[in-house]
């Protein structure tokens, strides 16, 4: 029985038997293919191209219609003649047909790319066709999630989103990657769909198909070979857990009565039926860029306001915070962003991009007001990505102009945050971004993981500009929320408030604990924890220190803090 | 041999959904079409792949061509297809 560590997600723990993630396979010696077999080599070749088209229709036909589309473009690209002719021939040349396939297939990867744009992102489906078409004819088990038949744990090296677009939560009973820090995908993945989850967790490597595991996401780690009375006391305390949070509803507010809004994030339509599902006030954080992706020009008025329309309706008589085109950086869009930026995490982005076109924002912000028209829903608009106080000015202005009341900035860059105070006066709300503004705060790429103890949102140095933030709203009577993953957290959320923030916006899954933490503490719990958050040297014993003060039960009513 | 000039309707191009139609389009045809942009090689319209190389950007011109008994109406189903914004929701 051995304990590997990592870094946890959510509060939640979970056990089982581990199913790995199956790699892609292993391309084996090359060999030469004599000419009498070759016959039969070509022909394997078509056979597992139609074999994975195939296995991509069946799964198609069963997934939503955005996963459908993609999966089925996937089977077409699979049965392309011009694909299967250029694998036989070259098993005719005399290449192996695990060569030939790979070769085939690099040979239209360099084509796609070549066209550049959105034409290069259907690269990574061409890869996963590669390998799928490779393992069907190596006779490997298909790269992708596993399907033991039964509940389990995925393991895995690290998880991207085209991974998991097919992950069945019902069957799955906790997330283990080996790489991955608390923004990962993994992460996000885990809270969206309330699942333990441990990130970071090298020794995972390790664990083969079958083993037991108990996986413990308050703590961090992974247990092999739990003896059965830790995976019962686990399983009795997750019990707890659930029904605890299950039983807090309505209006966030402390034990004290102290009002702390809990709202969902939202970024895409398909999400919309979950968010608007969910026990909460509104939604913190709508961002708009689904909208914009995979376009060559901006998305007209009349398409942007009824899609805003529908979010609207949707959350009648309930907040939306809507945030303007956050394009550039990890998310790129042609007609927003300049082509040759060296660093475009630190370029024309965000609120940024309207200086050189005005007209984006301004389309933006007239269809945000016709959808709100009527719509029932309290619309507030915040800019992203704002660093000095006259953008937020001018873009409060513009906002008013366009015929919306409520207009808010963003805190994510640091000089938002040590200006803060002239920012609250020029703006009705701040919004903090955590994720990013630990990028930029620590100087760290959100993507990598090796530098994901710096964007720990645990860090003191965090802490202290959330505090000054969430300071200069209350000296100017704002209200300052918070929307990063931050606000998932309920022992960092019970910090949060202490620390000054007014309201949390989080994925739907995550509300029902942190209301429930919430409804725990008075007001100066929380304040008391934030001070202990703030004294700590790091992160780890921020995150420590508060978990330890809230005890084994940190949800439980009556609990003091000492 | 018959072929025609179209101009791609396709808000975002000839890329994914819209060339998913063409290309499943094309492979009902009773003759083969190919198709070509900017004077390169003509490819095969039933090779979602080729055609997704093409990178055919909205506005761009490709030229459709096809020989054989059946080859003017397939030129125009197929055109009329790719002068259509696919993009649009239905």
């Amino acid at each position: 029985m051995a304990v590997m560590t990592g870094i946890g997600i959510g509060g939640g723990s979970g056990a089982g038997p581990v199913a790995r993630m199956a790699p892609p396979p292993a391309l084996p010696a090359p060999r030469t293919v004599a000419a009498a077999d070759a016959p039969a080599e070509a022909a394997a070749v078509r056979e597992a191209l139609l074999s994975v088209a195939a296995d991509l229709e069946q799964r198609a036909a069963a997934a939503s219609d955005a996963v459908a589309e993609v999966l089925s473009a996937q089977a077409l690209m699979a049965t392309d003649p011009a694909l299967a002719d250029r694998a036989e021939a070259l098993v005719r040349e005399g290449t192996d047909g695990a060569h030939a396939l790979a070769a085939a297939f690099g040979e239209f990867r360099a084509g796609l790319e070549a066209a550049g744009g959105y034409f290069a992102e259907r690269v990574a489906d061409l890869d996963d066709l590669r390998d799928r078409s490779v393992a069907r004819l190596l006779g490997l088990p298909m790269p992708g999630l596993p399907a033991p038949g039964h509940p389990y744990v995925l393991v895995a090296e690290d998880l991207a989103p085209a991974d998991t677009a097919l992950l069945d939560p019902a069957q799955v009973l906790a997330l283990v990657t080996q790489r991955g820090g608390p923004t990962s995908h993994t992460a996000i993945l885990a809270k969206i769909l309330g699942l333990p989850a441990v990130v970071g967790c090298a020794a995972a490597g390790t664990l083969a198909d079958g083993r037991q595991v108990l996986v413990d996401g308050a703590a961090g780690t992974v247990e092999s070979d739990p003896p059965p009375a830790t995976v019962a006391g686990a399983a009795a305390r997750e019990e707890r857990r659930r029904r605890q949070a299950a039983q807090a509803s309505g209006p966030g507010r402390t034990a004290d009565g102290h009002p702390v809004k809990l709202l969902v994030n939202l970024g895409a339509l398909h999400e919309l039926p979950t968010a608007a599902a969910a026990d909460s006030e509104g939604v913190g954080l709508f961002r708009t860029e689904f909208l914009y992706l995979d376009r060559a020009q901006a998305p007209a008025m009349e398409e942007q306001a009824a899609a805003y329309r529908k979010v609207f309706t949707a959350f009648a008589g309930r907040r939306v915070v809507v945030r303007t085109l956050d394009a550039g950086a990890d998310k790129p869009l042609p007609f927003a962003t300049a082509a040759d930026e060296p660093n475009p995490a630190l370029g024309v982005r965000g609120l940024r991009v309207a200086t050189r076109d005005p007209e984006l924002l301004r389309t933006q912000l007239a269809a945000i007001a016709e959808a709100a028209d009527g719509s029932g829903a309290e619309v507030w608009v915040m800019a992203p990505m704002v660093s000095v106080p006259a953008e937020a000015a001018r873009f409060a202005e513009l906002v008013r102009a366009c015929g919306l009341r409520t207009a808010g900035a963003m805190v994510e860059v640091p000089a938002a945050a040590l200006r803060a105070g002239s920012l609250a006066r020029t703006c009705d709300f701040l919004s903090i971004g955590t994720n990013d503004l630990a990028q930029y705060a620590f100087a760290a790429d959100r993507t990598l993981g090796s530098l994901a103890e710096l964007l720990d949102p645990w860090q003191p140095a965090l802490l202290d500009l959330v505090r000054m933030a969430a300071a200069a709203g209350e000296a100017n009577s704002r209200p300052v929320g918070v929307c990063g993953e931050a606000a998932a957290d309920p022992a960092l959320a019970l910090v949060l408030v202490g620390l000054g923030v007014t309201s949390l916006s989080a994925a739907p899954g995550c509300l029902a604990e942190v209301r429930a933490a919430l409804r725990a503490r008075t007001l100066d719990d929380c304040r008391r924890l934030a001070e202990r958050a703030l004294a700590a040297p790091d992160a780890a014993t921020a995150r420590t220190a508060v978990l330890e003060t809230l005890g084994p039960d940190a949800l439980e009513a009556g609990a003091e803090v000492r | 041999m018959p072929q025609r000039t179209v101009t791609i309707g396709s808000r975002s191009g000839l890329h994914a959904r819209p060339a998913s139609l063409f290309v499943q389009t094309a492979a009902r045809q009773p003759v083969k079409v190919t198709v070509s942009r900017d004077g390169q090689a003509p490819v095969d319209a039933r090779s979602l792949l080729s055609v997704l190389a093409l990178g055919a950007q909205h506005g761009d011109d490709v030229v459709l061509a096809a020989e054989g008994d059946g080859a003017e109406a397939a030129i125009e189903e197929l055109a009329a297809l790719l002068a259509r914004d696919l993009d649009a929701k239905e």
